[in-house]
């Protein structure tokens, strides 16, 4: 495949796969959480690094679901024992990103491990570092997020019965004997795998972008969880394409503007969306 | 035989008792009131005995075993501040959540699922409604679409929060003939009630409730102007019409 073949492939896996999770953040109300892990991750990614001496994926990957799943049970410790829920997020994500971005500077300054990098991303350099694959030569990162994608889609096809009752209703859960926790860690631990594979490619602060725009903008097309999470797909695929072909043709940063193009998609679906948008609303206005 | 027994409960919010020392027991077969003033603990005397909370001591049992979820035998009928109306879902895709206690893991609902679904949709007369968001209902349609939902759950013991509360004339018709159908079915039913006025009617049990039991028996024992007054803390006001005792909270 070309180079930005692959660099399209990524971008709409980070798409698809932040957009399959995120709608569950979204109609969790937790997006906050969304932005407390994408960030706490980078702890997770430099403690693999300095336990593990390398930068393999793997390792990463595990470092950051524990890590993630420790911001969530922080959080919420921390909120149960009287805390406002948001004074929890705040503190908690901060402080783990603060400890992570001190440790880089102590013991990872000369590897392929900085602050900046990890704040955005940086794409257009993924083509480069590749691995060979049934003789097919791929790189790293999009196979990292090819696989992280078919993990989350099986995990939401498997338990979507379950993740949708304990989203919208965990006493009628409870009572049906449902173990609310469990799934609830379960979908903090996909949130924590989905964004430190897409970290590579667009960083923490867009990562939380690719996690909430799709959603948002696909909730307010349909009345139905499933239609959402497949437009919600959509959604990010689609920013990821206009995302690329903008930063081309502005010479601009390539994750920058696919948060760019998601907002203007946003703005969009909210301006016309047939059944929420701000249009039909006036009409309806009008009318009655 | 009992439907639900309930020994020396205590529920505490950031360590402050809200409910002490309850102790109760409500026959199978009954239409059950629980009444109280706001912030009595309905709700949650509710929530604990179903264990959406900790409680800090008690033991409850459901028809003479101790309750467990994997029974499968209470229905639940939320409290309706507590339900997320925006969330994506209409009105058959909400009743079909109450089958997913049947349908068991990884697998779909069934066409017997959705037949059963319809068929309470068609019961509570919200057959039209089936496609409808849930906040593009009106009170009495929600209420309706949570009532239908545990019905189909199949239970024996249906735990009801304030299903009565901002519905006309007709829905309240409409949900007290099921919950006599419920009966005559042999099923329990409980239910948070606020409306004083129609208790002794709708209701062959009453549980007077703040903070513990004040009362817990048969309606006519139980419904009494003392017992009331203890319960409310002397904040009700009796006055009579035609001789008809009515009450005003
Ligand atoms: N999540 C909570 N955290 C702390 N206190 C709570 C919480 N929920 C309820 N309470 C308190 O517990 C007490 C009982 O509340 P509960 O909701 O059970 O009352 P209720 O009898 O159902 O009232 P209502 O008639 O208004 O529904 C109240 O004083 C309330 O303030
Ligand atoms: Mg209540």
């Amino acid at each position: 495949m070309t180079y930005e073949g692959w660099i399209l492939l990524t971008a709409c896996l980070v798409g698809i796969s932040c957009g399959m999770v995120g709608c569950f953040l979204i109609v969790r109300r937790m997006t906050m959480l969304a932005d407390a892990i994408s960030h706490s991750v980078l702890l997770g990614i430099v403690l693999a690094f300095l336990v593990a001496n390398s930068l393999n994926g793997i390792y990463m990957l595990i470092g950051a679901t524990v890590i993630g799943l420790v911001t969530t049970f922080a959080i919420q410790s921390l909120h149960n024992s009287g805390v406002q829920e948001d004074a929890s997020i705040g503190i908690v994500f901060t402080t783990f990103f603060a400890i992570g971005v001190i440790l880089i500077s102590l013991f990872a300054r000369d590897v392929h491990l900085d602050v900046e990098h990890a704040l955005m991303g940086e794409i257009a350099f993924i083509p480069w570092n590749t691995y060979t694959v049934f003789g097919i030569e791929i790189p790293k990162a999009t196979g990292m997020l090819l696989c992280i994608t078919i993990f989350a889609l099986l995990v939401i096809l498997m338990f979507y019965k379950e993740l949708k009752l304990t989203s919208f209703d965990a006493a009628l859960a409870v009572t049906l004997g449902l173990p609310v926790a469990l799934i609830h860690y379960l979908l903090m631990g996909l949130v924590s795998i989905t964004a430190v594979g897409s970290f590579d490619a667009v960083g923490a602060v867009l990562v939380v972008s690719m996690l909430v725009v799709p959603g948002t903008c696909a909730y307010l097309l349909t009345d139905r969880l499933s239609v959402m999470l497949l437009y919600s797909c959509l959604f990010g695929a689609a920013s990821a394409i206009f995302g690329y072909y903008g930063a081309l043709w502005l010479d601009a940063s390539i994750s920058g503007s696919m948060s760019a193009a998601g907002g203007i998609l946003f703005l969009l679906t909210w301006v016309f969306s047939p059944r929420y948008g701000l249009l039909r609303r006036y009409r309806a206005m009008i009318t009655s | 035989m009992e439907a639900l027994n309930v020994k020396d409960l205590q529920v505490a919010y950031d360590r402050k008792a809200v409910l002490d020392q309850v102790e109760l027991s409500i026959p199978k077969g009954s239409l059950t009131a629980i009444v109280g003033p706001n912030g009595a603990g309905k709700s949650t005397l509710i929530k604990a005995i179903l264990g959406m909370l900790k409680r800090s001591s008690g033991q409850i049992s459901i028809l003479g075993k101790p309750y467990s979820p994997k029974n499968r035998n209470v229905g639940y009928v939320p409290q309706r501040g507590s339900v997320d109306w925006d969330f994506p879902t209409n009105a058959l895709d909400v009743i079909l959540m109450g089958r997913y206690g049947h349908i068991g893991w990884f697998k779909r609902p069934s066409k017997q699922d959705i037949a059963l679904a319809k068929e309470a949709l068609h019961k509570l007369g919200m057959a039209d409604y089936a496609d409808r968001q849930i906040r593009q209902l009106s009170g009495g349609q929600q209420q309706r679409v949570f009532l239908a939902r545990a019905l189909v759950q199949d239970a024996e013991v249906y735990f009801m929060d304030e299903p009565f509360v901002g519905v006309d004339a007709k829905t309240e018709k409409a949900i007290i003939d099921l919950l006599r159908e419920l009966k005559q079915k042999g099923k329990t039913v409980i239910v948070v009630h606020h409306d004083l006025q129609t208790v002794p009617e709708y209701f062959d049990h009453t549980l007077l409730l703040n903070r513990t039991v004040i009362a817990n028996g048969p309606t006519e024992q139980v419904f009494t102007e003392d017992l009331l007054q203890k319960t409310y803390g002397g904040a009700l006001a009796f006055f009579s019409t035609n001789g008809d005792k009515r009450v005003m909270s």
